[in-house]
């Protein structure tokens, strides 16, 4: 286990220090962006189609515009005029900022309505009238392909259908060559559906843009402020708004989870309708309107895995079709379409795999939002690990004496990969291991054999995921051509006391207390001392925001480098004020010595006074350091989770009675922290596994919009969840650490659906797509007993 | 989640009430704690244009032993019958369905009499008060009137109550010795409107042979139902 260098004052790493932020969070004074008021503000609410696929025949304001304090409505049209109706997309797709003609999905943006305040607004909006011309809606992907399908982006030149891309990666006529002649070749359609970002907090803005500063400000629920303004400057750049006069801040941010990466088209109307009225424009996005727009995972996938007759894994083989709605708008930072998505071959040792992907077009939403996982990690992470319990049943063998046999063996790392990643280290026996003695796993398995023998239905499930996390060097990642380096600044005051800023942005991850304790670990100065700020471009250094557990393998390691850049300048201070040559200086967290003399001494708190009051001739003064990381590889936290359910044959209810997860994610920075993001991951993850899902019918109207009937889990729906760590460093980042946040939202949903699917085995079920509902699984049940 | 204009009306007695509802007429909605009505305005499925607040009158929140009736004023909160230590006493299956209904910030201002009269199958409270053979006595324009339970739920949002009519009190018949129920509620999430939920009250004679049984259902049907068949076995 790690051990703590510093004292609990000092707070370094290891340390379970209270979080520095929770004091205004508990009492109530967060600013969020709704907080903001700025003199002379208006409100912006937007008109949204009842239709997912019409033309607009006709928009009439005059209603609108009639009710006191409705100040303007503005349509496609009047965006037009200054080219900014679409926007591009990170993926070189276009979308519609607002529509002149064509309605692509159900709740898209008609046009907006600025009125004195959000009453006024709300009403404007209902007044009004547009004329529509419903069309049949294109909503299930599979037809999207067909023959005759109609063509829903002939906006754009050159597409004939509705394919948007295809992607494969791997050797496809070897694997296939290698799963013809397997003895045991087991296939499933796995799909993944579409879920919902439920923040607490909904997206919005304000936007004021001064006319006679040719500033704009924008405040902005934004996981990544620097890139925003970067994206609006290249986008409104031919309007006048160029990088030096845009400042972005993000305040408080009410949860993230990848739902406030995009550039959302109410961010660009509020930005244009502040930019023509000159003055302050709010919009903040109500509930149901947050509900039905963006989405995450959508993949169906074919997987085949083929094996030898005693399982060993021979190769894998997904084809996958990705539902992307009307427009891609993945807010994905890879150059990769798919992301990281080819992570697919697990944490197994085999050498032949193909993956492919076409992405099409729907009459749906657009998205692509990673939720709370590495770009398109979740779904990859889902089909390897349900695959190989479903080889571990095919053969009768048990799922965790099937993945030991398989397992990527300690002494392999770094391991290429089949599909060419380089995965830094990992000890996944140890960590299997750890989770079956937490678990008592022996103990189940007898367990169930009696309950089966009484011809009750229970479950054990493993999950045993790798996750590619910390986006990432420059080679693989980028926005807009910028490489996804971070960045920390920080500035050493004379007292000893220091404020550090980052280009990442927390969301709730406790980044104002982590960032300190690696400073606090690095310097030796109390991370009580250590002030921490991030999300306003003006002062912040240029980041690429907080997901993609990006945040520690990025800023965090920047935080350590700006560190040590301090600390080397320190060692010639110390050397000064003690009389000694640099050689003769050592240093232990917090005070330089002289080498076999260890009371001379000089605090680093001596040592950064003295850089403004008495430094070595012609040394530059000030302790101020700045570093930008551009990683060297991507971290791959991993760990093994196992689940144990009982499912009522009558009613199809499920009851998770145990949940163990054991998590490698390296060195770990503050405990607390990491099992406060376990918790919370493990509970987005039972959430897509029983409870999550957005359901479309025929015409693609949403048909769970409200949380009434969108079941998201809360603590009570919670099982009591187990955690532990086994720690293998990363090799490669200044900390040892690989970030956390994401992994158990990605391995939880394949544990929980093993589980299920492990508890209906005896009724001759093999597998259930998530969410796995009781109603799903009485179906299930009912059916196999007519077979 | 803003709803439409609407005027406030706030009513100092039941007579006053009455008025003001005959006086604004069909447009006119009745609100006593306004759990279930304000999120339908919120979301703009109802929108009235005057809302005639009656939270306020006095004597409407009682819960008694009367004569041969419980009597429960139509004011009284859910939590005050979650609490009652007569209702914990003598008639468990209130508190123990009602600890079940949405969560304590909505039980503390959500009315009995309003829960019933928003004539939502979905609610829980419909099928107690089938399962306990209840009375709803109401206050119209020609007085008051008696409304048995088995007549009272006429269709979706709709009940025996004329646009002026008040539920004022809610009669259930007193516990016998040998009586008791239970509700059981199957929901998805913890607060959740019912998947479907049943409430059973019965009562013994001395030999403990089951005399009266009494089965409502909750969100199986457009109305709150009594599960018949159920009940003549």
């Amino acid at each position: 286990m790690f051990k703590c260098k510093t004292s609990p004052e000092v707070g370094g790493m290891g340390h379970s220090v209270k979080r520095k932020e929770d004091a205004r969070f508990l009492h109530g004074k967060g600013t969020y962006v709704d907080d903001v008021k700025l003199p002379g503000q208006l409100t912006m609410v937007m008109v949204r189609s009842p239709y997912a696929y019409a033309k607009i025949k006709n928009i009439n304001k005059e209603k609108a515009l009639a009710i006191p304090g409705v100040l303007a409505v503005i349509t496609g049209y009047d965006l037009a005029e200054y080219n900014l109706h679409w926007m591009p997309t990170l993926l070189s797709d276009t979308q519609m900022v607002l529509p002149t003609d064509t309605i692509m999905h159900q709740s898209q943006e008609v046009c907006a309505v600025i009125a004195t305040d959000r009453y006024i607004a709300v009403d404007g909006a209902e007044a009004v009238e547009v004329d529509y011309e419903p069309m049949k809606a294109l909503v299930d992907p599979y037809k999207a392909l067909d023959e005759g399908a109609p063509l829903l982006r002939p906006d754009k030149e050159g597409q004939k259908d509705n394919q948007i891309y295809h992607w494969e990666k791997g050797d496809r006529e070897k694997t296939d060559e290698v799963i013809a002649k397997a003895d045991v070749v087991v296939k499933e359609r796995i799909y993944l559906p579409r879920i919902h970002v439920a923040s607490i907090e909904t997206c919005g803005c304000v936007a004021s843009y001064d006319k006679d500063t040719e500033k704009l400000k924008v405040y902005l629920t934004t996981q990544a402020p620097h890139a925003i303004r970067t994206i609006i400057a290249l986008v409104a750049g031919h309007i006048g708004l160029s990088e030096e006069k845009i400042r972005i801040i993000a305040p408080d941010i009410g949860g993230g989870f990848g739902g406030k990466v995009p550039m959302y088209p109410s961010y660009v109307v509020a930005i244009a309708a502040s930019f023509l009225i000159g003055k302050p424009v709010k919009w903040i996005e109500d509930r149901s309107e947050n509900l039905v727009n963006g989405f995450a995972r959508d993949y169906h996938m074919d997987c085949e895995l083929a094996a030898t007759k005693d399982g060993k894994i021979q190769a894998f083989k997904v084809s996958t079709l990705a539902d992307h709605g009307y427009t891609d708008s993945s807010a994905n930072p890879s150059k990769y379409p798919t992301g990281m998505f080819s992570i697919c071959t697990g944490s197994y040792d085999y050498e032949h795999a193909f993956a492919e992907l076409d992405a099409v077009y729907t009459n749906k939403a657009p998205g692509g939002v990673a939720y709370r996982c590495s770009f398109r990690v979740t779904e990859a992470v889902h089909a390897i690990e349900r695959m190989v319990d479903k080889l571990a049943a095919e053969i009768g063998k048990d799922p965790a004496q099937l993945r030991f046999e398989n397992f990527i063996k300690k002494e392999q790392f770094p391991y290429a990969s089949p599909l060419g990643w380089s995965y830094d280290s990992g000890d996944y026996k140890a960590t299997l291991e750890k989770a079956m003695d937490m678990i008592g796993y022996d103990k189940y398995k007898k367990e169930q054999a009696e309950k089966r023998a009484q011809g009750k239905l229970m479950g054990i499930g493993i999950c045993t995921f790798t996750e590619v996390v910390g986006a990432g060097p420059s080679k693989d990642f980028d926005i807009l051509g910028i490489a996804m380096f971070d960045s920390a600044e920080i500035r050493v005051h004379p007292t000893g006391k220091a404020l550090a800023r980052f280009g990442t942005k927390s969301q709730g991850q406790g980044h104002e207390t982590t960032y300190a304790q690696i400073l606090a670990e690095e310097l030796g100065i109390p991370y009580t001392d250590i002030e921490v700020e991030e999300g306003d471009t003006d002062t912040a250094p240029y980041g690429l925001g907080t997901y993609a557990s990006r945040s520690t393998p990025t800023a965090g390691a920047a935080a350590a480098m700006a560190a040590r850049k301090l600390k080397a300048k320190g060692k010639k201070i110390a050397a000064y004020l003690l009389e000694v040559s640099e050689e003769d200086i050592e240093w232990e967290v917090g005070k330089y010595f002289v080498k076999g003399a260890p009371e001379k001494s000089k605090t680093i708190q001596d040592v950064a006074f003295a850089a403004y009051t008495n430094f070595p001739p012609g040394m530059e003064p000030g302790f101020e350091a700045t570093h930008y990381y551009d990683p060297p590889n991507l971290t791959f936290p991993n760990g093994a989770y196992i689940c144990v359910v009982e499912v009522e044959e009558e009613t199809g209810a499920i009851d998770v009675k145990r949940f163990v997860a054991i998590d490698d994610c390296g060195n770990i920075i503050n405990p607390m922290i990491v099992e406060g993001q376990v918790h919370g991951g493990l509970t987005q993850g039972i959430a897509p596994a029983m409870y999550e899902g957005i359901v479309y019918d025929d015409e693609g109207n949403v048909l769970n919009g409200t949380f009434m009937d969108y079941l998201v889990p809360t603590a009570v729906e919670s099982p009591h969840w187990e955690t532990g760590h086994t720690i293998t460093p990363s090799p490669h980042h200044p900390l040892g650490a690989k970030g956390v946040a994401e992994s158990p939202t990605v391995g939880a949903p394949p544990a929980i659906a093993n589980a299920i699917i492990d508890a209906l085995a005896p009724l001759g079920i093999k597998h259930l797509d998530i969410p796995i509902t009781p109603a799903k699984v009485w179906e299930a049940i009912q059916a196999h007993k007519k077979k | 989640m803003i709803p439409s204009n609407f005027s406030y009306h706030k009513a100092t007695s039941i007579k006053d009430a009455i008025a003001l509802s005959q006086t604004h007429g069909e447009e006119a909605k009745y609100m006593s704690g306004g759990h279930s009505l304000l999120p339908m305005m919120k979301l703009r499925f109802a929108s009235p244009e005057h809302i005639i607040d009656i939270s306020k009158i006095d004597g409407l929140s009682y819960i008694k032993e009367e004569g041969d009736f419980l009597k429960l004023g139509a004011l009284t909160t859910q939590s005050e019958m979650e609490y009652s230590p007569l209702i914990k006493q003598k008639y468990a299956i209130f508190s123990d369905a009602i600890k079940l209904t949405a969560d304590p910030s909505v039980r503390n201002v959500g009315t009995i009499g309003g829960n019933i009269a928003h004539g939502d199958a979905a609610n829980d409270q419909p099928a107690l008060m089938l399962a306990m053979r209840a009375t709803i006595i109401a206050e119209g324009l020609n007085g008051q009137k008696s409304i048995p339970i088995d007549e009272f739920f006429h269709g979706f949002y709709m009940t025996a109550l004329e646009p002026s009519d008040i539920l004022i009190e809610i009669q259930v018949p007193k516990a016998k010795n040998r009586s008791g129920g239970a509700y059981h509620k199957v929901e998805r999430k913890v607060g959740d409107y019912a998947t479907a939920g049943v409430a059973v009250h019965v009562e013994l004679d001395d030999s403990g042979i089951c005399q009266e049984i009494g089965i409502g259902l909750t969100n199986v049907s457009a109305v709150p139902m009594r599960l018949d068949r159920g009940e003549d076995i």
